[in-house]
């Protein structure tokens, strides 16, 4: 059902887990499937420098969470805001159309921190 | 990952035995007459299709003009709803539950488009029907209760008995869809009081794609298919005869062995249960004693349960969930939140169901795997902070 890409991120998950002190945090979850998303982000000069993520979904959710935190190191804050769902399955190599849905936490949780950050942080 | 195979799964289904292979292997090869044909080809094939009939009439109590081959349990749940109604009249009353499988329900929901009207009774925590509710549903225009033997997903065994007897004493039909029962537990229509009965051949290491209904003697349905006259014009279609033959053989060999299999299934539950209940934060789903032997079904909390299917698969685990993302939909299974569990618990549910081929060492290789996966999992889960 999953292609290895995936298989291997559920299977090894990157930067799981809580941030101390984070500069940032972003939260999702689908309303309806349940899962949701948390993200930690580590921010210097503008420049994401380490992120973490908890997230609470299937095979599908893990992998596009554990994806997006190896997309976005080492990204400014204004390119990691250009990053979509969409961009995050493709980085993936894919994923069946019943599982789509299930990926579009990972950017959202993303783009909700990013926005926490800058009313924080007013830039 | 790991060159292990459990198979867990035999809710959904089973393996087709050997002996049930060897049974249908000559209907394949030469005995490949039709069943309805005058020559001696024809007359080999009938008899050998009547023999099986007359194997599953006694397996059910019943008798051999009141079991009609079908291609499964969904077909015989529409057969006997839809037949029903549409020979009661253009409405009429239904009853039913809301645990019932969707063969059932969607066709429910179909007939309340049609004009019927259709009561889905609720059930307790532990997923019983109570049979005084059955009773007071019904109303003059009722003409048929419709309750499963027992519940796929949870494993919880209905008071059939009892809802057989109302039915009888109210003059209304009973239909029950014991597709998970048939070759796990003894069945017997009589003493039942059941009127028409779902079951499926694939569920007791029998052939998939064929099924049958018993249907007493003296009820009138009308028939959902037009064409020849075979299965009594119920059910018309030239016969599935390498599958019937493999029906009647796996029923044969799996209502003999209730017994044993039976002690032996539920010592194996009962001991995957209190394993899985060592681990913290896991509920068990479905009645603890009213259950089918070898259904297991529980919710560990804070975490998803395909994502806890496919860490199984990886050690070569295979079980099912009733969370939302295992199924395509959006929502937690029916059943599960029919006995009140929050989303999370539901999508957070796992079923393994033993079959002959389990042993204790696989109830062993599960436990071993399982505390790992749940807390891997649960180190990724926002909701798993505490652990």
């Amino acid at each position: 059902m999953y292609n290895e890409k995936v298989v291997d991120h559920f299977n090894s998950p990157r930067n799981v887990g809580e941030m101390d002190a984070p500069d940032a945090v972003g939260e999702t979850g689908s309303f309806k499937c349940g899962d949701t998303m948390t993200l930690y982000l580590k921010v210097t000069d503008g420049i994401i420098e380490d992120v973490r993520f908890q997230t609470y979904g299937c095979g599908a959710a893990i992998a596009s969470s554990s994806m997006l935190t190896e997309m976005v190191k080492g990204k400014t804050l204004d390119e990691a805001m250009e990053i979509t769902n969409k961009d995050v399955a493709d980085q993936l190599g894919g994923l069946p159309p019943l599982k789509l849905h299930c990926s579009n936490l990972a950017a959202d949780a993303l783009h909700n921190a990013i926005e926490n950050y800058r009313k924080q942080h007013g830039s | 990952m790991e060159s292990r195979q459990v198979y867990m799964d035999h809710g959904a289904t089973t393996p087709v035995r050997e002996e049930v292979l060897e049974a249908m292997l000559p209907f394949y090869k030469e005995l490949y007459g039709n069943p309805s044909s005058v020559h001696a080809k024809g007359r080999e094939v009938r008899s050998a299709f009547e023999e099986a009939r007359e194997i599953v009439a006694r397996s059910l109590g019943a008798s051999a003009e009141e079991i009609y081959f079908t291609s499964g349990g969904t077909e015989s749940n529409n057969i006997s709803l839809r037949g029903t109604a549409k020979k009661h009249g253009p409405s009429g009353h239904i009853i039913t539950s809301g645990v019932e499988h969707h063969a059932v329900l969607d066709v429910c929901h179909d007939l309340e488009k049609d004009g019927y009207r259709v009561t889905y009774l609720p059930v307790d925590g532990d997923g019983l029907i109570d049979p005084q509710a059955v009773e007071a549903a019904i109303t003059p225009d009722t003409f048929i209760i419709s309750i499963m033997a027992a519940n796929n997903e949870i494993g919880t065994i209905q008071p059939i008995k009892e809802i057989g007897r109302i039915a009888d004493q109210h003059n209304l039909l009973f239909h029950t869809d014991a597709v998970q029962v048939v070759g796990q537990l003894p069945v017997d229509v009589n003493e039942m009081k059941i009127d028409l009965l779902s079951l499926s051949a694939h569920k007791f290491n029998g052939p998939k794609g064929v099924g049958a209904l018993y249907k007493r003697k003296g009820v009138k349905l009308n028939p959902l298919y037009s064409g020849g006259g075979q299965e009594g014009k119920l059910r018309p279609g030239t016969e599935n005869v390498p599958g019937v033959v493999g029906l009647a053989r796996a029923l044969e060999l799996s209502v003999e062995e209730i017994p044993e299999k039976k002690e032996k299934l539920e010592l194996l539950r009962d001991k995957l249960i209190k394993g899985l209940l060592e681990i913290d934060d896991v509920i068990l789903n479905g009645h603890r004693e009213k259950r089918l032997p070898g259904n297991i079904n529980v919710s560990f909390k804070y975490i998803e349960g395909e994502s806890i299917l496919l860490s199984l698969d990886m050690h070569g685990i295979a079980a099912s969930s009733g969370s939302a993302c295992s199924s395509g939909s959006l929502e937690p299974s029916h059943v599960l939140s029919a006995i009140g569990l929050d989303h999370h618990a539901a999508h957070g549910s796992i079923r393994f169901t033993l079959g002959r081929g389990n042993r204790e060492d696989d109830i062993d290789y599960v436990l071993s795997k399982i505390p790992a996966v749940v807390e891997n999992l649960r180190r990724i889960s926002p909701m798993g902070k505490s652990k």
